[in-house]
């Protein structure tokens, strides 16, 4: 370790470099990203250890420390640059605004926070009379949205409290088990399969002779699960039970992965970690720009493929795609990206509450692309469906020998929900 | 082992000394090994495969003239094979010796057994008690959040406790390298313990120098036309663009075809060695790649 340069800590001997530095990472930290004091201090330390005159370098060292994800990297470029043109601070604000519309999709909470930050901000600042303002072109990012998507923010309070609130508890009783699959790491285990040769001299050594032999067996952990659930207006109602479900599975367990899609696909595994329902609820409600719109199966799907499944599909993963199939695009490509995705995957669950229909057929083109190839087919639409999915994943994984072929069950199916 | 050289004192001789090892290094990247290697923290690399992430911790164990220690890390990795483990056939071997000698009690067998020589040191406990290393932790991605959470500790104190040997410190820290594919985000406590380095693509001209250095049997004309065309297709929308190490290995494949310009004939040949998958290979293959070759010749 290099001790810390002198210098830093004492302001004046460093000149205005260190105060400037603890003035940037405030900035960042209302711009939303996660700079703690430490970093702060390792800041000042990297700009210690380069030459703090060559503007480059200076930016390059600050990234180091203070921008920890290639996605932050955006936000970091735009409030160096405004800081460091006019760290007085009186443009700051303007800049907010800026990064702010940047990061609208990524992180709901942190951009009401800067928003609030924001207004203080105004608050106090006199109106400062200036020359004409510059257009920036890099500052101008805010997201535009194609105008036949349907921009509806939801409101949760919408649904019948009473039926709500019981379906909402029995889902918190719920227990999610996957079948698990076993690790490379072992456990002591008296009935174990194999030697513990380092446990067992141990043991002997500790008794002075080799009474019995110590065991281990495999570990085993469930796999990782991922849930891909339409969010378009002919699920709406069932996508506001499941998200509850969803929640209370992502709250119980490491490695759950949940994306919503309607013609566009969010990932909204972030805001879906926070332990109170409402607070998730309303961070997803404004992370996702599409409620209640139509659906591009394939197009969002694609997305997946490409940007998601090589960094969540690891480890043998589960997936669960929580859809009715009716596709606006007729089902284009989806077949070839079903295709891919279950190839990618250890288990494709298809979840689609069409199936309480008594005489349902798998007559939509999007339906007829996707069924051949999914691992089960299962009905989505009420708490016994539900608490029915639950036992199934404790099972293991039917066989994949060519592919799937649904067939209608001859008992009867459940008639449609009594309350429209 | 010959003592390690010095770490460079500024950007411009980190750049230089990686240039010496012949990797080409963009300003930025050299800034954060620089810091790397003066603040003594891990250098945490992350990007697309094959932009070189590996190749720089080789390239600095190189130049620093330490031991390059690797650990390749995989689901379920564990201490056993990641820190250290007892050699138990030795040590049982140990035991019999001494009980046909009929040496003492437990304790003095006890003393006997647990010694630094029946320890196996796998790579963690190699960077911190063997020479001065680089040690390089490649694909962390790979590993499980266990290990991830394990590797926090020792990366903050660069030390091991043995519960039977007791506690082994580094004398002189390893640097430390850090990889990840992203195939799986890695947690904020380890990002905020080290230096963080997006590994981008690099522009043509570095390209060019790269190849030069990398794959020399490739003309300056071939070199030039094969980085338009690379940087071309990574501006498409593949499954998977090709890295750097793929446009060395086309370079080279291009080379051992006896190619001495791209024609559409030979790209369609040889474009296993740059796309990995068959739905970017059906792409991009034929016409597009016909479309593809005459802007690189143009651009070249």
């Amino acid at each position: 370790m290099i001790p810390i340069d002198a210098s830093l800590a004492d302001p004046e001997a460093g000149g205005k470099l260190p105060l400037n530095v603890m003035h940037f990472t405030r900035l960042l930290r209302r711009a939303g990203l996660p700079v703690g004091p430490g970093q702060a201090v390792a800041a000042a330390q990297a700009l210690s250890a380069i030459d703090a005159t060559n503007r480059t370098d200076v930016r390059a060292a600050l990234a180091t420390v203070l921008a920890q994800r290639h996605e932050q990297r955006e936000v970091f470029d735009a409030a160096f640059d405004v800081f460091w043109r006019d760290p007085t601070g009186t443009e700051i604000a303007r800049a907010m605004a800026a990064i702010d519309g940047m990061r609208r999709q990524e992180d709901a909470k942190a951009r009401a926070a800067s928003r609030r930050i924001l207004e203080a901000m105004a608050g106090n600042q006199a109106p400062r009379p200036r020359e004409a303002p510059e257009p920036d072109q890099q500052l101008d990012m805010t997201l535009t949205f194609s105008a036949d998507e349907q921009l509806r923010e939801m409101d949760f309070e919408a649904m019948s409290a009473a039926e709500i609130a019981n379906a909402r508890a029995a889902i918190r009783r719920m227990r999610l088990v996957l079948e698990e699959t076993p690790t490379r790491r072992f456990r002591p285990a008296p009935n174990g399969h194999r030697w513990d040769a380092p446990a067992t001299l141990r043991r002997a050594l500790k008794r002075g002779e080799l009474l019995e032999i110590a065991r281990k067996r495999r570990r085993t952990r469930p796999p990782p699960l991922v849930a891909l659930c339409d969010i378009s207006g002919s699920m709406t109602r069932y996508a506001q039970i499941l998200l509850h479900f969803l929640h209370a599975v992502a709250n119980a367990r490491s490695r759950v992965h949940v994306f919503l899609f309607g013609t566009r696909l969010t990932n909204i595994t972030r805001q879906l970690r926070n332990r109170d329902p409402e607070v998730a609820f309303e961070l997803v409600g404004r992370a996702v720009p599409d409620w209640s719109g139509g659906t591009r199966i394939g197009e969002a799907l694609a997305g997946f493929n490409h940007h998601w499944a090589r960094r969540v599909l690891g480890q043998g993963a589960v997936v669960l795609l929580i859809t009715d199939g009716l596709d606006r695009d007729g089902g284009r490509d989806l077949s070839h990206q079903m295709e891919r995705l279950k190839k990618s995957c250890r288990r494709l669950v298809w979840l689609n509450p069409l199936l309480r229909y008594e005489g349902f057929a798998p007559k939509s083109l999007g339906i007829r692309a996707m069924l051949p190839f999914v691992d089960e087919f299962r009905p989505v639409h009420n708490l016994n469906s539900l608490a029915d999915l639950a036992e199934l994943l404790s099972k293991p994984a039917p066989p994949r020998d060519g592919s799937f072929a649904w067939t209608p069950p001859q008992a009867p199916q459940q008639s449609p929900p009594q309350a429209a | 082992m010959t003592e390690p050289t010095a770490f460079p004192a500024d950007v411009d001789a980190t750049g230089a000394m990686l240039a010496a090892h012949d990797y080409v290094a963009g300003r930025d990247l050299a800034t954060a090994v620089l810091l790397a290697l003066k603040l003594g923290r891990p250098l945490f690399l992350e990007g697309e495969a094959g932009v070189g992430k590996t190749e720089i911790a080789k390239v600095l164990a190189r130049a620093l003239g330490r031991t390059l220690v690797r650990l390749q890390c995989y689901d379920g990795l564990d201490a056993a094979a990641a820190l250290y483990e007892w050699d138990f056939p030795r040590q049982m071997m140990e035991i019999r010796l001494s009980e046909a000698t009929g040496a003492a009690g437990r304790d003095v067998l006890a003393a006997a057994i647990y010694q630094r020589k029946f320890l196996i040191a796998r790579p963690l406990l190699a960077a911190i008690d063997g020479p001065p290393a680089v040690l390089l932790i490649d694909e962390l991605d790979r590993a499980d959040e266990p290990f991830e959470a394990f590797l926090l500790e020792l990366l903050s104190d660069f030390q091991v406790t043995i519960p039977e040997l007791g506690t082994i410190r580094a004398v002189r820290p390893p640097v430390v390298v850090i990889t990840s594919n992203r195939t799986r985000e890695v947690h904020d406590a380890l990002r905020r313990r080290c230096l963080y380095h997006w590994v981008d693509f690099p522009n043509a001209a570095s390209e060019r120098k790269i190849l030069s250095l990398k794959a020399p049997g490739c003309g300056e004309a071939l070199s030039a036309q094969v980085v338009a065309f690379v940087q071309r297709l990574r501006g498409m929308d593949l499954f998977k663009a090709p890295g750097v190490a793929e446009s060395i290995d086309w370079a080279m494949a291009l080379s051992h075809l006896d190619a001495h310009e791209l024609t559409p004939a030979v790209v369609d040949q040889s474009l296993g060695a740059l796309l990995k998958y068959q739905d970017d290979i059906a792409r991009i293959r034929g016409e597009q790649a016909a479309q593809l070759v005459a802007e690189a010749k143009e651009a070249a």
